[in-house]
């Protein structure tokens, strides 16, 4: 029985030492305060794979898709010939224009399931007690995942949407050559370099920053809920509307909640007539992001995450 | 500047009380096990040293408020919760680059040491891996963090014998070098009556009993008692008497050995059998009135 006494530390000597030398090797190392942000983005993608798979999926189906379609490509800029500018400038743009509203509306689908997911999901397998067992702020935890949707989602599918359309045209340009027609058209009647600015001013800025207190809101119930959080997302607003509705017979909740979801009558009065992407002046860009609508989305938004980080502090697993 | 020390703990959650008011000192260098029925507060005790929760009363770790600093305390603190607590998602390679990213004290290449001595490929996920080797991985990225002091929490639950031995035997001499702390909480009591320096018992939210192994083995004594012997033996006062295989055996408190081998084999009780002395049978027990009770 004696020997289940034996004083804990006895442990070889030779180890002992070198154990000591080990930790004598170490100093501990001074890091920067951006690198565990870093750190915590690379793991949110390698967490949610979807955020680049699914942009990346629609965009090969894109391809795909315009692939089949050339084969029609050289009847139709000989009938387009034959149309005045303006229409032939619509046909020949309506594919590239599609492309960009799938991959933008790829983009909003993911952002809503990786917030309504985001700080529900360590929570409901336990990592979180992993995460909050290292040196990372709930602070810098919560940036992290709220720069996703806000920065990361909006550059990554741009370069994704960029590539695609390049990709395209290279394709058009290719099949009318190929045919013995000239490419010229195609290139003249594609402000690719407008386009392209005036797509980065959109995702950025509006599906960005404008849409930030959805993200916002969503990221507070992922970290609030205990179960279905997509359903306590939602229905409190329904609530409020329908309330508001049977109260005051009004529905300036409603909407509200329409005019942000539609990009707000802001964003909208900026662009150009005709084209809902187009870049707006530097003067205008100015006036949308210093206008009220904004500056309050902005504020909402800095209040949800104020209160995500304090709620992932007292949080534990579900 | 004692590595955990906390006065007048308290917690309550909706309907009970998981913290009664404890007061605990943990000095450097010292490997605590903490003992207590399901309920009992020691996990509560250990997330409020941790600052996965707040409390009321007084509590520094490291000098620091765990609750208010959680982020600066971790580079000086490990924790093990449980087995399943490693994201099953991600790859051992990443984990490894996400811990090296964050942690001002891991050292990658120690980690990667203790790894090669097991069948873990770096490409294989969490969820790819047996609950065995997902502790032994969780086990190689604290040892190579140059913490000063480490938790766990039931860190063997739900392992097989092999793994469980291996756990505390490479914790022992690949980690522990009496400048750092570790606090264990289990229900395994027999696997670490060995291993650790101090133990306390803790019983619906207070610190029971505490005391260091030394005073432990020199305090209680456990006696077979042959029967004819019996009354005699009793007369000396045990804290507890239970039947083995026709043998009683009797747990006394102070009482000098020599008195006590003319009654039978004197052996040092195991923890266990001190813990159901002091806390088991005894339904609506003050806490204050055990024996040995501490504070």
């Amino acid at each position: 029985m004696n020997t289940m006494n034996t004083p804990p530390n006895a442990m070889p000597e030779s180890s002992r030492d070198s154990e000591i030398n080990d930790s004598q090797i170490v100093a501990p190392a001074v890091l920067a305060a951006t690198r565990p942000f870093y750190w915590c983005l690379g793991r949110e993608l390698w967490e949610n794979r979807s955020i680049y798979i699914a942009p990346l999926a629609v965009a090969a189906l894109i391809l795909f898709g315009f692939m089949i379609s050339t084969v029609h490509l050289p009847d139709k800029m000989r009938a387009a010939s034959a149309l005045d500018p303006m229409k032939q400038h619509e046909m020949i743009e309506q594919p590239y224009d599609f492309a960009e509203l799938l991959l933008m509306g790829t983009y909003l689908i993911v952002a809503v399931f990786y917030c309504l997911d985001a700080l529900h999901g360590e929570r409901r397998d336990r990592s979180i007690l992993f995460w909050k067992s290292l040196p990372v702020s709930d602070v810098t935890t919560v940036l992290s995942k709220a720069s996703i949707p806000l920065l990361v989602l909006p550059l990554l599918t741009w370069t994704i949407t960029v590539a695609t359309q390049w990709i395209m045209l290279l394709l058009g340009s290719a099949v009318l050559l190929g045919s013995g027609q000239s490419a010229a058209p195609l290139w003249s009647h594609l402000p690719l370099f407008q386009m392209w600015m005036g797509l980065l001013y959109h995702l950025v800025v509006v599906h960005g920053f404008y849409f930030a207190p959805v993200y916002g809101w969503l990221l507070l119930v992922s970290g609030w809920a205990r179960r279905m959080a997509f359903l306590w997302a939602g229905l409190p607003m329904l609530a409020i509307g329908f309330v508001e509705k049977i109260a005051f017979n009004t529905s300036y909740f409603a909407n509200f909640l329409g005019s942000r979801l539609q990009a707000g009558d802001d964003a909208g009065a900026l662009s150009a007539p005709g084209h809902g992407m187009d870049l707006p002046t530097v003067l205008n860009l100015a006036e949308f992001l210093i206008s009220p609508g904004m500056l309050i989305g902005l504020a909402i938004f800095a209040a949800f995450l104020v209160a995500s980080i304090r709620l992932r502090r007292y949080q534990g697993p579900i | 500047m004692p590595c955990i020390e906390a006065s007048g703990l308290r917690k309550a959650f909706k309907n009970t009380i998981a913290l009664d008011g404890v007061n605990l000192r943990v000095e450097d260098g010292r490997i605590l096990g903490l003992i207590g029925p399901n309920g009992a507060g020691k996990t509560t005790a250990l997330n409020a040293i941790l600052g996965l929760t707040p409390y009321q009363g007084e509590l520094r770790v490291l000098g620091r408020n765990p609750w208010t600093e959680r982020d600066l305390l971790m580079r000086d603190v490990c924790f093990i919760a449980d087995v399943a607590v490693l994201p099953r998602w991600i790859r051992v390679s990443q984990l490894l680059d996400y811990v090296a990213g964050v942690h001002p004290r891991f050292d990658r290449a120690k980690a990667e040491g203790f790894l090669t001595k097991t069948t873990i490929r770096r490409a294989s996920k969490v969820r790819e891996l047996s609950k065995g080797m997902v502790t032994q991985l969780h086990l190689a990225l604290v040892m190579a963090i140059d913490a000063r002091l480490l938790v766990l929490d039931e860190p063997t639950l739900g392992l097989d014998i092999l793994y469980r031995k291996q756990f505390y035997d490479s914790l022992l001499n690949d980690y522990f070098d009496r400048s750092r702390t570790i606090v264990v909480t289990t229900h395994q009591v027999e696997e670490i009556q060995h291993v650790i320096t101090d133990v306390m018992f803790m019983d619906r939210g207070r610190i029971v009993f505490s005391s260091s192994m030394e005073d432990f083995e020199a305090r209680y004594l456990e006696v077979s008692v042959r029967p004819e012997q019996l009354a005699a033996a009793r007369a000396l006062r045990p804290i507890e008497e239970r039947q083995a295989i026709g043998r009683s055996i009797l747990l006394f408190d102070s009482v000098d050995r020599s008195q006590l081998s003319a009654l039978g084999d004197v052996r040092t009780p195991s923890i266990a059998d001190l813990f159901i002395a002091v806390v088991g049978d005894k339904p609506g027990h003050g806490a204050g009135q055990s024996p040995g009770a501490a504070r």
